[in-house]
Protein backbone atom coordinates (compact mmCIF):
# COMPACT_ATOMS: atom_id res chain seq x y z
CA UNK A 1 0.00 0.00 0.00
CA UNK A 2 1.15 3.48 -0.62
CA UNK A 3 2.78 5.18 -3.52
CA UNK A 4 4.90 2.14 -4.37
CA UNK A 5 1.80 0.19 -5.38
CA UNK A 6 0.93 2.98 -7.82
CA UNK A 7 4.44 2.85 -9.27
CA UNK A 8 4.39 -0.91 -9.55
CA UNK A 9 1.18 -0.81 -11.57
CA UNK A 10 2.55 1.97 -13.73
CA UNK A 11 5.69 -0.05 -14.35
CA UNK A 12 3.62 -3.09 -15.34
CA UNK A 13 1.62 -0.87 -17.67
CA UNK A 14 4.71 0.48 -19.39
CA UNK A 15 6.19 -3.01 -19.65
CA UNK A 16 3.00 -4.26 -21.28
CA UNK A 17 3.07 -1.36 -23.75
CA UNK A 18 6.64 -2.08 -24.76
CA UNK A 19 6.04 -5.83 -25.09
CA UNK A 20 2.92 -5.14 -27.11
CA UNK A 21 4.75 -2.83 -29.51
CA UNK A 22 7.62 -5.30 -29.96
CA UNK A 23 5.33 -8.27 -30.54
CA UNK A 24 3.11 -6.34 -32.92
CA UNK A 25 6.11 -5.19 -34.96
CA UNK A 26 7.47 -8.73 -35.22
CA UNK A 27 4.12 -9.96 -36.46
CA UNK A 28 2.99 -12.03 -33.48
CA UNK A 29 -0.22 -10.16 -32.84
CA UNK A 30 -2.10 -12.90 -31.04
CA UNK A 31 0.72 -13.24 -28.49
CA UNK A 32 0.67 -9.46 -28.10
CA UNK A 33 -3.01 -9.57 -27.26
CA UNK A 34 -2.44 -12.41 -24.81
CA UNK A 35 0.32 -10.53 -22.99
CA UNK A 36 -1.96 -7.51 -22.73
CA UNK A 37 -4.67 -9.66 -21.22
CA UNK A 38 -2.17 -11.31 -18.87
CA UNK A 39 -0.91 -7.92 -17.68
CA UNK A 40 -4.48 -6.77 -17.16
CA UNK A 41 -5.28 -9.82 -15.05
CA UNK A 42 -2.11 -9.42 -12.99
CA UNK A 43 -2.93 -5.80 -12.20
CA UNK A 44 -6.52 -6.77 -11.46
CA UNK A 45 -5.35 -9.39 -8.94
CA UNK A 46 -3.13 -6.78 -7.28
CA UNK A 47 -6.06 -4.42 -7.04
CA UNK A 48 -8.78 -6.85 -5.94
CA UNK A 49 -7.06 -7.27 -2.57
CA UNK A 50 -7.13 -3.55 -1.97
CA UNK A 51 -10.73 -3.18 -3.12
CA UNK A 52 -11.84 -5.94 -0.74
CA UNK A 53 -9.88 -4.12 1.97
CA UNK A 54 -11.73 -0.93 1.11
CA UNK A 55 -15.15 -2.51 1.38
CA UNK A 56 -14.34 -4.26 4.67
CA UNK A 57 -13.02 -1.01 6.11
CA UNK A 58 -16.06 0.96 5.02
CA UNK A 59 -18.23 -1.72 6.58
CA UNK A 60 -16.45 -1.48 9.93
CA UNK A 61 -16.25 2.31 10.00
CA UNK A 62 -19.83 2.93 9.00
CA UNK A 63 -21.13 0.12 11.21
CA UNK A 64 -22.81 -2.12 8.72
CA UNK B 1 6.58 15.02 8.29
CA UNK B 2 4.10 15.95 11.03
CA UNK B 3 0.76 14.19 11.05
CA UNK B 4 -1.09 17.43 10.35
CA UNK B 5 0.71 17.90 7.04
CA UNK B 6 -0.63 14.64 5.64
CA UNK B 7 -2.58 16.69 3.11
CA UNK B 8 0.68 17.47 1.34
CA UNK B 9 1.31 13.76 0.86
CA UNK B 10 -2.23 13.26 -0.39
CA UNK B 11 -1.89 16.05 -2.95
CA UNK B 12 1.52 14.76 -3.95
CA UNK B 13 0.23 11.24 -4.57
CA UNK B 14 -2.72 12.67 -6.50
CA UNK B 15 -0.56 14.76 -8.81
CA UNK B 16 1.99 12.01 -9.43
CA UNK B 17 -0.77 9.49 -10.13
CA UNK B 18 -2.52 11.87 -12.53
CA UNK B 19 0.67 12.51 -14.50
CA UNK B 20 1.44 8.78 -14.68
CA UNK B 21 -2.09 8.03 -15.82
CA UNK B 22 -1.83 10.65 -18.54
CA UNK B 23 1.42 9.10 -19.72
CA UNK B 24 -0.16 5.64 -20.03
CA UNK B 25 -3.67 6.57 -21.15
CA UNK B 26 -3.12 6.54 -24.91
CA UNK B 27 -1.18 3.29 -24.94
CA UNK B 28 -2.96 1.20 -22.32
CA UNK B 29 -6.19 2.87 -21.23
CA UNK B 30 -7.25 -0.19 -19.22
CA UNK B 31 -4.10 0.03 -17.09
CA UNK B 32 -4.65 3.77 -16.74
CA UNK B 33 -8.11 3.13 -15.32
CA UNK B 34 -6.78 0.67 -12.77
CA UNK B 35 -4.06 3.17 -11.85
CA UNK B 36 -6.76 5.72 -11.15
CA UNK B 37 -8.62 3.18 -9.04
CA UNK B 38 -5.58 2.26 -7.00
CA UNK B 39 -4.48 5.84 -6.35
CA UNK B 40 -7.97 6.66 -5.12
CA UNK B 41 -7.74 3.67 -2.78
CA UNK B 42 -4.30 4.67 -1.52
CA UNK B 43 -5.49 8.18 -0.68
CA UNK B 44 -8.57 6.79 1.06
CA UNK B 45 -6.47 4.49 3.22
CA UNK B 46 -4.28 7.42 4.21
CA UNK B 47 -7.36 9.21 5.51
CA UNK B 48 -8.66 6.18 7.38
CA UNK B 49 -7.39 7.11 10.84
CA UNK B 50 -8.97 10.56 10.72
CA UNK B 51 -12.29 9.21 9.48
CA UNK B 52 -12.40 6.65 12.28
CA UNK B 53 -11.84 9.28 14.97
CA UNK B 54 -14.48 11.58 13.46
CA UNK B 55 -17.01 8.75 13.41
CA UNK B 56 -16.15 7.87 17.01
CA UNK B 57 -16.60 11.50 18.03
CA UNK B 58 -20.01 11.69 16.31
CA UNK B 59 -21.03 8.47 18.07
CA UNK B 60 -19.99 10.06 21.35
CA UNK B 61 -22.10 13.15 20.70
CA UNK B 62 -25.08 11.00 19.80
CA UNK B 63 -24.79 8.96 22.98
CA UNK B 64 -24.44 12.11 25.08
CA UNK B 65 -27.45 13.80 23.52
CA UNK B 66 -29.53 10.65 24.11
CA UNK B 67 -30.44 10.12 20.47
CA UNK B 68 -31.57 6.58 19.76
CA UNK B 69 -28.47 4.66 18.65
CA UNK B 70 -30.22 2.97 15.75
CA UNK B 71 -30.83 6.33 14.06
CA UNK B 72 -27.18 7.26 14.24
CA UNK B 73 -26.24 3.80 12.99
CA UNK B 74 -28.68 4.29 10.12
CA UNK B 75 -27.11 7.64 9.28
CA UNK B 76 -23.64 6.12 9.21
CA UNK B 77 -24.76 3.25 7.02
CA UNK B 78 -26.32 5.72 4.58
CA UNK B 79 -23.08 7.69 4.41
CA UNK B 80 -21.20 4.45 3.84
CA UNK B 81 -23.50 3.42 1.00
CA UNK B 82 -23.23 6.89 -0.53
CA UNK B 83 -19.45 6.78 -0.42
CA UNK B 84 -19.11 3.33 -1.96
CA UNK B 85 -21.61 4.16 -4.71
CA UNK B 86 -19.85 7.39 -5.53
CA UNK B 87 -16.50 5.58 -5.67
CA UNK B 88 -17.83 2.94 -8.03
CA UNK B 89 -19.76 5.31 -10.28
CA UNK B 90 -16.83 7.72 -10.64
CA UNK B 91 -14.54 4.87 -11.70
CA UNK B 92 -17.08 3.85 -14.35
CA UNK B 93 -17.38 7.45 -15.51
CA UNK B 94 -13.61 7.68 -15.81
CA UNK B 95 -13.76 4.74 -18.18
CA UNK B 96 -16.49 6.45 -20.20
CA UNK B 97 -19.25 4.06 -19.08
CA UNK B 98 -21.73 6.74 -18.04
CA UNK B 99 -24.73 4.40 -18.22
CA UNK B 100 -23.20 1.88 -15.82
CA UNK B 101 -22.27 4.73 -13.49
CA UNK B 102 -25.88 5.94 -13.49
CA UNK B 103 -27.11 2.42 -12.74
CA UNK B 104 -24.75 2.18 -9.78
CA UNK B 105 -26.00 5.51 -8.49
CA UNK B 106 -29.59 4.33 -8.92
CA UNK B 107 -28.79 1.21 -6.90
CA UNK B 108 -27.35 3.40 -4.16
CA UNK B 109 -30.42 5.62 -4.07
CA UNK B 110 -32.73 2.61 -3.90
CA UNK B 111 -30.66 1.02 -1.11
CA UNK B 112 -30.66 4.23 0.91
CA UNK B 113 -34.40 4.63 0.41
CA UNK B 114 -35.00 1.05 1.51
CA UNK B 115 -32.88 1.58 4.61
CA UNK B 116 -34.63 4.82 5.54
CA UNK B 117 -38.11 3.40 4.96
CA UNK B 118 -38.82 2.29 8.57
CA UNK B 119 -37.88 5.72 9.88
CA UNK B 120 -40.08 7.46 7.30
CA UNK B 121 -42.96 5.10 8.16
CA UNK B 122 -42.55 5.82 11.86
CA UNK B 123 -42.51 9.55 11.15
CA UNK B 124 -45.66 9.39 9.02
CA UNK B 125 -47.46 7.31 11.65
CA UNK B 126 -46.39 9.75 14.33
CA UNK B 127 -47.65 12.74 12.37
CA UNK B 128 -50.88 10.91 11.56
CA UNK B 129 -51.35 10.24 15.26
CA UNK B 130 -50.87 13.90 16.09
CA UNK B 131 -53.18 15.16 13.39
CA UNK B 132 -56.03 12.76 14.04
Amino acid sequence: MGIDLVFRIAAIGILISVLNAVLNKSGREEIAMMTTLAGLIIVLLMIVNEVVNLFDTVKTIFQF
Amino acid sequence: MAKDMEIVQVVGIGIIATITILAIKTQRPEIALQLGLISGLVIFFMLLGRITSIVAMLNDFAVKSKIDMQYIGLLFKIVGIAYICEFGSEICRDAGENSIASKIELAGKVSIMAMALPVVTALVNFLGGILS
